[in-house]
């Protein structure tokens, strides 16, 4: 197992630093400048210019650029942002509570609904609750989450005046933070449980027909222990894996619900920096994403293994 | 499309002694019927994939002829009726301009659908052919593409699209014209990070069908590796292409409406799906309904998307052939 996690982190390096030199690339050779707004500007001498460039690296061919970015990167450096004069770790910590707030609950929220339903709706197929519950889950899945978000500010701000549809981090009160984050976090959540009592319900089914939970219920195991013990032990491995897969995916997806809720966090940072052409920032988070997607994929592995004694790692 | 009929998959050929799996035995029809025959009597049995596809011809084929028949010009301004809720003059309403929202929704579903079958026909080619080297030629191959396909799934996908979008914009822009620049872009762009599950699919099925005795004897008779994959593995791998090809066209109109939401998809003059939903955000208290019609069409398209996809999965793969 140990031998297995340290092959797969020697691997996980490569397609860090593949995917690193990707989106280094990308934002090198793309044409806008990050010194624009110096160029626009008339007062700045050609010489200044140039002087800035030279400080900056920009100057460098882009390879070298790389390979110091890349060093700087590993040492805990990140650069400062172009836009705010700010080193950009102490940026991103600065959104990151506001995130993990947000996205956290969302995530623990849609667990929390997904997997009860989804295993009664396994236990229970073909039933209404099923049928009830499958078609919400495709309708929630199907249904963008700048739509969900629209339709709620619509109802519960507009209409009923019952939440803010600004979220601010000025607020301090429990009731008021609570009070702003139910619309980003049941957007986000919808759309995470769909898609995840979907794939509860299928993976249990596939437990329910089993010939061991026949002996079970055979030999006389009352049913809600043989769904206890014997379906939701084997059923719920790979939404184990799942939820850690996931993980990931709810950090970049929320990039867009906090767009339509103003909800100051990492994702609303990167568009912002975007705009900005503020390379700095922009290389920094979206390797930070590219850093945990590769990295969750190695923990569902590690877990898959740990959960289930027949995989053996070789 | 007759040519994968006759690949002895389903029906097993006289001289099979094995015996065939019991359903297929029940299933097997009296009058000669075609793969595709089958898949389309099974597909107009599940009632919600034949719902979701009237619903989504009726979409496209109103957006298509719409513009046509319905004569009341997108850009015309009227201050008057700014933002007025639907009436007769205006079924859906107008914009905080005054325009009417029919005719830009009915424009603007032209570019979503376009935008949506052509990023799917990008990923499923890249897909397909990625797959289709790794399972047939294995080895090195294999390991390569691979490779490459977990680097791509480990790229984070909304960040980078927004990045690729925001940056190259301006140049295509200019290189090619505003409309068609962008259209290009973000077609090749959603197409390009959206190839790795059918790359998948195809290379699960590669390796399991070319070990299948028909191909064994195509390659004794001579046949090449090139007529190998397309004419003969090709067609048995099609069934699941087939069902992601659907479900990607559904999550590319959504990456496009998303693009355009967050204001880094087509300018603002053309009026994409998205593109409404994001002028409507201000307007949300007074107008809601400036919002709500190009977000239901969104909605309709691609839940209508999806129940077409799941039909197909169920009418394409009833046995599990892979």
């Amino acid at each position: 197992m140990t031998a297995y996690i340290a092959r797969r982190l020697l691997t996980a390096v490569p397609t860090l630093a593949l995917i690193s030199m990707v989106v280094f690339g990308i934002l090198a050779l793309a044409p806008g400048d990050p010194l624009g707004q110096f160029a626009a500007n008339p007062d700045i001498p050609p010489e200044v210019r140039l002087n800035i460039r030279h400080q900056l690296g920009l100057d460098q061919p882009i390879p070298v650029r790389y390979v110091r970015w890349a060093g700087a990167f590993l040492r805990g450096d990140w650069g400062y942002s172009f836009a705010s004069r700010m080193p950009v770790s102490a940026l991103v910590l600065q959104r990151l509570p506001t995130d993990l707030w947000v996205v956290g609950s969302a995530y623990l929220a849609a667990v929390a609904v997904a997997i009860p339903i989804g295993v009664l709706s396994a236990v229970k197929q073909y039933s209404l609750f099923d049928q009830v519950a499958t078609t919400c889950a495709f309708i929630g899945f199907s249904l963008p989450t700048f739509f969900t978000g629209v339709l709620l500010i619509v109802l519960f701000s507009v209409r009923l005046h019952w939440l803010p549809f600004i979220y601010n981090v000025q607020v301090r009160d429990p009731v008021g933070m609570l009070k702003q984050a139910i619309m980003p976090v049941s957007v986000l959540a919808l759309f995470q449980a769909a898609a995840l009592m979907r794939f509860v319900r299928s993976s249990v089914l596939d437990h329910v027909g089993q010939d061991y939970v026949r002996t079970a219920r055979a030999k006389g195991v009352p049913e809600g222990r043989v769904v206890r013990r014997h379906v939701l032990r084997n059923g719920l491995i790979p939404v184990v894996t799942l939820l850690a897969l996931g993980l990931p995916a709810v950090f970049t997806g929320a990039v867009i619900t906090e767009q339509i809720f103003r909800v100051p966090g990492i994702g609303s940072l990167l568009i912002a920096s975007i705009q900005n052409s503020d390379t700095p920032v922009v290389m920094a988070i979206t390797f930070v994403y590219s850093i945990l997607v590769v990295l969750f994929n190695l923990v569902a592995d590690v877990l898959y293994g740990l959960l289930d004694p027949r995989i053996r790692y070789g | 499309m007759g040519r994968a009929g006759r690949e002895p998959l389903g029906t097993a050929p006289v001289l099979d002694w094995t015996p065939a799996p019991a359903a297929a035995v029940r299933e097997r029809p009296r009058v000669a019927r075609s793969l595709w025959a089958d898949a389309w009597r099974r597909f107009r049995r599940h009632r919600l994939a034949t719902a979701g596809a009237v619903v989504f011809l009726l979409l496209a084929a109103g957006c298509g002829v719409g513009p046509e028949v319905y004569h009341v010009g997108m850009n015309t301004i009227d201050f008057h009726a700014s933002m007025a809720p639907p009436s007769w003059a205006h079924p859906l309403g107008t914009n905080d301009l005054g325009q009417d929202m029919l005719a830009r929704i009915l424009w603007g579903g032209r570019i979503s659908i376009a935008v949506g079958i052509a990023a799917m026909l990008m990923s499923v080619t890249i897909g397909t052919l990625v797959g289709a080297l790794a399972g047939y030629f294995g080895r090195a191959a294999d390991l390569v593409l691979m490779r490459l396909t977990d680097v791509f799934l480990s790229l984070p996908q909304l960040p980078l699209l927004l990045l690729v979008i925001y940056l190259f914009r301006d140049r295509l822009t200019k290189l090619v014209g505003p409309q068609l620049g962008i259209f290009w872009l973000i077609v090749v762009v959603i197409g390009g990070l959206n190839w790795m599950p059918t790359a998948r699919l195809v290379r699960a099925g590669f390796l399991s069908v070319k070990e299948k005795e028909f191909i064994e004897a195509a390659r004794s008779v001579g046949v090449g590796p090139a007529a190998q994959i397309l004419r003969h593995i090709l067609p048995n791998v099609l069934s699941p292409v087939i069902v992601s090809a659907t479900l990607s066209v559904g999550s590319a109109i959504i990456a496009e409406s998303t693009l355009s939401f967050l204001g880094l998809g087509f300018p603002p003059d053309v009026p994409t799906w998205g593109r409404l939903l994001y002028d409507a955000q201000n307007y949300l208290d007074i107008a809601p309904h400036m919002a709500l019609f190009p977000g239901l069409m969104i909605c309709l398209a691609v839940l209508s998307v999806n129940y077409v996809g799941d039909g197909l999965r169920d009418a394409l793969d009833p046995l599990r052939i892979l």
